[in-house]
């Protein structure tokens, strides 16, 4: 396939097999996938399928073992450079206020590397900004373990986000938030998304989040992890928490819920 | 008890104990006619503090600068190793067992050989210092920089961070509490390295100072040393704390915090 063929998607996945050094088995096997530009795609399976394994992949961390992943037109070979990454955990640096954490990647990231210094007020002023659409103002000169959870999870959002990345990677990250919290957050991202429309990709095992936020939901089987189905969300936008309580919600997260129920057994009865 | 008092008797606990040990020590000494020959009284060893107080200082002064140079030596080396172990698996493959095997060996063994190289004096010490004070601190930097999380690690090189920026953007602070950890260990090591090479191979020093005055028979003199170091040390400990709290601030949150 051609890079012409595959323009108008931002990441494409063809025949994607990786496994991880020194393994036989496959962490995951054919994932052939495409996201369009500002595309909204969650991902989401039992634990242990390799959803991580495809962030690492689709971000360059990891090189695929067969196959080939094309991100904005190029082939991947190393860490791109467009990414903006949370997780489950907030990792932010303990030793740094909510300011310089969120500022940690205009340090890193050019063109921001090189103006830093000469043009920090600016810089402080954007990551102000941003922690102030996510709820933390007033909290940015705190540091982190003087914020909840939640709150710091926010604040790891805002750090993935500041320098305007592409891409934006999230790997469970309000798996570890009391629900309340969660659907805040939920609420938080959606708006984030909405006003700047970054491509996402988001790991998640939550169907109700998967549902709630994105585009497309695709359905990974257990390890080997591979795709086993493409579910477009066409509820209508722009979304209020609202719509998680009606029927046509539940009718699709009840629907995935028994495709996901289906590859447990397949997987029991395997072995 | 108010919280205050408590956090008050808990700062003059340590000399509450001294000074109930030396009490104890005054009394069996002095009820059981003990000979100063064999086990002075803290009176006599006081007295021999105030009688000797020069010829102490004097041998305190070198004691002091040469572990201090021998431990400055042992940061460096030490900083370097454990960045380097810590940073490359391939360096903590081949190194790390050497370290080990070479902390093993009893640095007293050492000193033998730093005379036939360098002679009677304070290069042995200064050295004896470093070989006894610097592997507390690889080990402590390697690990701080070894137990970075690696979700961190994924988010900063997916930024295009190279190794250096993720050493001293997040390796390096995160260490420092580890860091410091280590000097207040290795500090107290150090003075053991230069007494220990001093009572072998030099005429200066605490060391010295005890050998000679137990030679003699100057059974006070020898124990007056003994605090003289014990003093040193313990000084030179509180300050890597107090400088652990400043520079660490944020690893050592206390109840005041969330």
């Amino acid at each position: 396939m051609t890079a012409t063929a595959a323009a108008p998607n931002f990441v494409d996945f063809q025949d994607v097999f990786l496994a991880y050094d020194g393994q036989k088995e496959f962490a995951v096997e054919d994932i052939t996938l495409s996201i369009k530009p500002g595309e909204f795609v969650a991902i989401v399976g039992p634990s242990g399928c390799g959803k991580s394994t495809f962030m690492k992949l689709a971000t360059g961390l990891k090189p695929p073992t067969k196959g080939t992943v094309i991100v904005e037109g190029a082939k991947v070979t190393g860490p791109l450079k467009i990414v903006g990454m949370a997780f489950q955990a907030p990792t932010l640096l303990p030793w740094r206020t909510t300011i310089d954490n969120v500022l940690l990647p205009l340090e890193i990231v050019e063109p921001h590397r090189s103006n830093f210094k000469r043009d920090r007020a600016k810089y402080v002023e954007t990551a102000r900004a941003l922690l102030k659409t996510v709820g933390l103002e007033g909290y940015e000169d705190k540091f982190p373990w003087q914020l909840s959870g939640g709150m710091q999870q926010r604040a790891s959002i805002c750090r993935a986000l500041v320098h305007k990345p592409k891409m934006l990677m999230l790997d469970e990250p309000f798996g570890a938030l009391d629900a309340f919290t969660r659907e805040e957050l939920w609420c938080v991202l959606r708006d984030l998304w909405t006003e700047q429309r970054f491509t996402v990709i988001l790991v998640t095992h939550d169907l109700r989040e998967a549902v709630f936020l994105a585009d497309t939901v695709y359905v990974m089987s257990k390890r080997p992890g591979r795709i086993l189905a493409k579910r477009e969300i066409e509820l209508p936008r722009p979304r209020d928490l609202e719509v998680t309580y009606t029927d046509a919600f539940s009718g699709i997260v009840h629907e995935m819920r028994e495709r996901i129920g289906m590859i447990r057994k397949t997987v029991a009865v395997a072995p | 008890m108010t919280h205050d008092q408590q956090m008050r008797m808990e700062k003059w606990a340590p000399w509450l104990l001294l000074t109930a040990i030396l009490l104890v020590w005054q009394a069996i000494c002095t009820i059981f006619k003990v000979s100063d020959f064999i086990f002075p009284s803290p009176y006599t060893i006081a007295q021999a503090l105030v009688e000797y107080a020069k010829p102490i200082a004097h041998h305190a002064w070198q004691t002091f600068w040469t572990t201090m140079i021998g431990f400055a030596i042992g940061v460096v080396v030490g900083l370097s190793l454990g960045v380097a172990v810590g940073m490359s698996r391939f360096v903590y493959r081949g190194l790390y067992p050497l370290l080990v095997a070479f902390n093993a060996i009893p640095k007293v063994a050492f000193v033998p050989i730093l005379v036939v190289w360098f002679g009677i004096g304070s290069v042995p010490a200064i050295l004896t210092a470093f070989l006894i004070s610097f592997f507390p601190i690889v080990v402590n930097v390697a690990t701080g920089l070894a137990t970075l999380a690696p979700e961190l690690e994924d988010v900063l090189r997916s930024l295009g961070a190279t190794k250096s920026d993720i050493l001293f953007k997040v390796g390096l602070p995160r260490s420092l509490p580890f860091f410091f950890a280590s000097l207040k260990v290795s500090i107290t090591l150090a003075f053991v390295g230069t007494v220990v090479s001093e009572t072998v191979a030099s005429n200066d020093g605490i060391g010295y100072l005890m050998m000679s005055a137990g030679s003699s028979m100057k059974m006070p003199l020898v124990f007056a040393g003994l605090f003289v170091i014990g003093a040193m040390a313990m000084a030179m400990y509180e300050f890597f704390a107090v400088l652990e709290r400043r520079m660490t601030g944020w690893a050592h949150r206390g109840a005041h915090a969330n």
